[in-house]
């Protein structure tokens, strides 16, 4: 056997790279770097990190690619626009990490035990928590270029692993918060092995691994439906778990809840760009050509779970339960978005995406705000009056979920009428429906809220609002500010992702 | 000139100019927005001048594009019925705010925010209905319902947050309607020559009848529940009861508007074949909704319930004299939206302050008003004469044309409806009797009478409904050719009058 010298393109790559290798200094950062110093270099070198990605992202644009990592990875417009709403979401998630008030000390420690209050006491932080999330950024940034199933799969556990240990990592409630964890991790495996399943059924029906080989097949014909049925379906589960569509949401809420908020809000951000980006480059340039196998079914799943997410959210007394299963809700939208299966859709969803995933991280950046002397407070009826004692954080919560709504004048609106325009031009006219059907639905819990921030006279329980660190606020600050901007006038960003977004095959 | 855009950043300089005062100057913000709302009221005035009330195409129009990708533009002009619609609402809001002078002082929230609220909701009132691209309309329409619903839940009294929820839910899915509607209008406009969002070309699109009927109905839910038509009403009674007086004329008489507006504008026009399929169904729910609101409003003990129930029946003379489908009906339904914004607005503003007055809004409390203070007890009178059509007052005319103009078409409908008139004089009389005559009811003694601004701002509004009720015609002479030119547009012609007997 002879070996083959990898042939990469480092340019195109250089994104990715500087995240592994800002993860890998990180780690070294916790070995040799002095405790006391080490939260300000760490976060420096994150950000740092970040910001040089996106630089390195910005330069290559245009570019593209089906060859960048020998064929495993593929450069397009859809991969650098969504590898740059990944950035600049783990951009304003990372001030919101800054804050290690939400972060136990010790990871190793029992709960409750001596050594936990000897780690709190010295004032130990777990640093450990950026060189993670730089990994997980790196996995979501291979996820939406993986160009074959391997690639996929490393791509898939890469953001995976580092977001089960971070979910473990709250302060408060810390049980909760590691149950929440082994919860996401044994779900998030089952799902892996659903993927894994899928993989090897479609290597068997096409006799190759590569996006590339798995779509001539297709369009050949003549391979073993059965096999392509099944490796379709089992494929599907696994990123449809990561998206948390209906029937396979049951850990979100949970996990939601338990994790500490900053690192709900990177997750629920994130992820759902990263994942929605590998099922588009997958449905709409691998499986394009089965399209009758899978439409029906992606279909009835997007109306369940928009419904169901709507539905459910209604009776939720804990609002990062309720942003949990309103971002389930918006995981239907975006299916809305697959299912179009056309240029809109594919404009569309990138758009929805960024837009959804920046009003995310600001609503939960609010959640961290609202504290009484134990912790944050996330029970709904002690934000009663929040917009008397706090007016800051009431007012952008508020504009989050009236974006989350898809009230005019927001970011949410267009995004919501571009997807479901794009998808009544597909035909998906039931879908449509369901979508508007649910919206009504959603806007009655998320003005339920604005009702108890503003017009329900406060309990006095010593709920207050921590005065906001320069670094939460700031991006409280920004995403509403985006929400706002996307909302009324989106031309330039519509125009920037319709002149970008086409997927090379 | 940009005229409309100008109007609708009028208001917005007013906010902004509010928003910078110190927290402490609440007359200064009072002050400020007094000034804008008449500064904005001057400039219509004065775009109006130059309005050619023969041309029956859109006027001052303005275009930019907005959103290319979707062809989306902002796109402002005006006809006849929405120069009129503008006129009324730059009219009212000085009105509103001269008259509504404390009444934010109850809030929640700081009196700088009341009026920053107003007159954010001024420039959308002008917006939505001078846009002429659907999608700008419909961005105004589910915006607007922002500040009114900020407006009741925190200025209001009572049940206010739950009227003011009531309000935003039933209005938000009449919207989403819409919006279904819209995608599908802006989808087929893409398989015909290109996505637009322009109302003269989306009016020109094919379409099947069974589309054009689905889609004509998620606009007209949209619209019945805004107007509100029965049996889309219920909203209308809370949000009226719980909302400041000043608000309540704002959403009776210019937010309410804009559902009689989006019939003729976008029902009428973007589907015709679809209109006339429905008018039977549309005919009988307007005459249900003049009778039953006039029941309604008989029955009724809250005085701004009343006034909300008068309005409900009057909506229905609106909606009949718009499917009527005459131009008779059609001018008598445009100048009735212009007078039920001045007649409804003088009820409520008077309401209101013998309701602040006597600290309740319940009708037997009040009773010999016109003794202790009669200033006060003939505007109501002439305001509640104003709502019951009295020959010689605005509304006279309007209802007239709109029966007249019902009768050539549907004369079963228009003699019901002419019941609606009867039970009219029952539910303004009542309450006239009860609250301003007879003696006098222990505790009212010693209630005053209006002061000068109070006068000063009923005044203007009592000269309207007196002057247009003997002299309608420079109005009807702006609104006639736009009647006829809908008629005509959607394929009807006036049928000739009978001459009594066959």
């Amino acid at each position: 056997m002879t070996f083959t010298a990898p042939v990469l393109s480092y340019t195109l790559l250089s994104p990715i790279l500087i995240l592994l290798g800002g993860a890998l200094i990180g780690v070294l950062v916790e070995a040799f770097v002095s405790k006391a110093l080490r939260p300000v270099v760490q976060l420096t070198l994150t950000l740092g990190t970040l910001l040089l990605a996106l630089m390195q992202l910005w330069r290559i644009r245009g570019e593209q690619s089906l060859t960048a990592a020998m064929g495993s990875i593929v450069i397009d417009g859809p991969a650098v626009l969504l590898q740059a709403s990944i950035l600049i979401i783990a951009i304003i998630s990372i001030f919101l990490i800054a804050d290690t008030e939400h972060f136990t000390p010790l990871a190793a420690a029992l709960p409750g035990s001596a050594e936990e209050r000897e780690a709190a006491q010295s004032g130990n932080q777990v640093t450990e928590v950026y060189p993670l999330t730089l990994f997980a950024v790196a996995g979501m940034m291979i996820f939406p270029v993986a160009s074959d199933l391997i690639m996929l799969f490393v791509a898939l556990e890469m953001l995976s692993l580092p977001l089960y240990l971070m979910a473990g990592l709250s302060r408060r409630r810390r049980l909760a918060s590691q149950e929440s964890a082994l919860k996401y991790f044994l779900l998030g495996s089952f799902a892996s092995a659903f993927f894994l399943f899928g993989a090897a059924y479609l290597y068997g029906f096409s006799g190759s691994i590569t996006f590339a080989g798995i779509r001539e097949s297709i369009v050949g014909g003549g391979g073993n439906d059965v096999l392509l049925l099944i490796g379709m379906a089992f494929l599907s589960i696994g990123m449809l778990f990561k998206v948390g569509a209906v029937p396979f949401h049951a850990w979100s809420p949970d996990v939601y809840q338990g994790a500490p908020t900053p690192i709900t809000a990177f997750m629920a951000a994130a992820t759902k760009v990263a994942a929605f980006g590998a099922m588009l480059r997958i449905y709409y340039t691998v499986f394009a050509n089965a399209q009758w196998s899978w439409t029906p079914v992606l279909s009835g799943i997007a109306i369940v779970t928009m419904l169901l997410g709507s539905l459910v959210a209604i009776s939720q007394r804990d609002v990062k339960r309720m942003l949990a299963y309103s971002s389930i809700a918006h995981a239907g939208f975006l299916l809305t978005g697959v299912i179009a299966l056309n240029k809109a859709g594919l404009d569309a969803t990138i758009f929805y995406l960024f837009a959804y995933g920046v009003a995310t991280v600001g609503a939960f950046g609010v959640v961290t705000l609202v504290r009484d002397s134990s912790g944050e407070v996330t029970d709904l009826n002690r934000w009663k009056g929040l917009g008397k004692r706090s007016p800051f954080a009431a007012t952008s919560f508020a504009l989050f979920l009236l974006a989350f709504a898809g009230i005019p004048l927001t970011s949410g609106f267009i995004g919501k009428f571009s997807i479901f325009s794009a998808a009544y031009e597909s035909g998906a006219k039931g879908v449509v429906i369901a979508g508007v059907l649910s919206s009504a639905i959603a806007a009655f819990f998320y003005i339920r809220v604005i009702v108890l921030m503003f017009f329900t006279d406060a309990t006095e329980d010593g709920t207050g609002v921590e005065i906001p660190s320069v670094l939460t606020q700031a991006t409280v600050v920004i995403s509403a500010v985006v929400t706002v901007a996307l909302g009324v006038y989106p031309a330039p960003l519509l125009s920037f992702i319709s002149d970008l977004a086409t997927f090379i095959r | 000139m940009k005229w409309l855009t100008l109007l609708m950043l009028l208001p917005l300089a007013g906010a902004a100019i509010i928003s910078a005062l110190p927290k402490a100057s609440e007359k200064a913000a009072k002050q400020a927005a007094l000034g804008t709302t008449l500064v904005v009221m001057a400039a219509t005035i004065a775009m109006a001048v130059g309005f050619e009330r023969d041309n029956v195409d859109l006027q001052f129009v303005e275009k930019y594009s907005w959103i290319p990708s979707f062809g989306i533009n902002y796109a402002l002009g005006v006809d006849a019925i929405a120069l009129v619609l503008i006129l009324m609402s730059t009219i009212l809001a000085p009105v509103v705010v001269l008259a509504g002078w404390n009444e934010a002082h109850g809030g929640r929230w700081s009196v700088k925010t009341f009026y920053i609220l107003i007159l954010v909701l001024e420039t959308m009132m002008i917006g939505v209905f001078a846009a002429t691209d659907v999608f700008l309309f419909y961005v105004i329409f589910e915006a607007m319902l922002i500040p009114v619903y900020f407006l009741i839940g925190g200025y209001g009294s009572g049940e206010r947050s739950a009227a003011a929820v009531k309000f935003l839910i039933y209005s938000l899915v009449g919207g989403l309607l819409m919006l279904a509607s819209i995608i599908a209008l802006y989808v087929m406009s893409g398989a015909q020559g290109g996505h637009t969002f322009d109302i003269n070309r989306l009016s020109e699109l094919q379409m099947s009848s069974t589309t054009q009927n689905l889609l004509f109905l998620g606009f007209f839910i949209a619209f019945a529940i805004k107007a509100p038509v029965w049996p889309f009403h219920t909203w209308l009674p809370d949000a009226a009861q719980s909302a400041t007086p000043g608000t309540s004329v704002l959403l009776l008489g210019v937010l309410d508007k804009v559902g009689t507006f989006g019939m003729i504008r976008y029902c009428l026009t973007l589907f015709p074949e679809a209109s006339k399929t429905f008018t039977p169904v549309i005919m009988v729910l307007a005459v249900i909704s003049i009778i039953y609101g006039a029941f309604l409003a008989i029955g009724a003990k809250d005085i701004k319930r009343l006034i909300a129930y008068t309005s409900i029946s009057h909506f229905g003379f609106i909606t009949m004299g718009i499917f009527a489908m005459t131009s008779q009906g059609q001018s008598g339904a445009i100048l009735y939206m212009f007078n039920h914004g001045f007649s409804t607005a003088a009820l409520f503003l008077v309401a209101g302050w013998m309701i602040s007055r006597r600290g309740s809004s319940t009708i037997a409390e009040f009773g010999g008003l016109q003794r202790v203070t009669p200033v006060m007890a003939w505007t109501f009178f002439i305001a509640g004469l104003s709502s019951l059509a009295l020959p010689g007052l605005s509304s006279f005319v309007s209802e007239f044309l709109v029966l007249v103009g019902t009768f050539t078409r549907y004369p079963v409908h228009a003699i019901i409806a002419t019941f609606g008139i009867v039970l009219a004089a029952l539910y303004i009389l009542i309450p006239v009797q009860k609250a301003l005559h007879g003696p006098t009811t222990p505790g009212n003694e010693n209630l005053k009478d209006l002061g000068l601004r109070e006068k000063l701002a009923i005044a203007p509004v009592i000269a309207i409904i007196v002057v247009l009720g003997f002299y309608p015609s420079p109005l009807l002479n702006v609104i006639n050719p736009a009647a006829s030119h809908v008629i005509s547009q959607m394929g009807f012609t006036d049928p000739a009058p009978t001459n009594g007997g066959k």
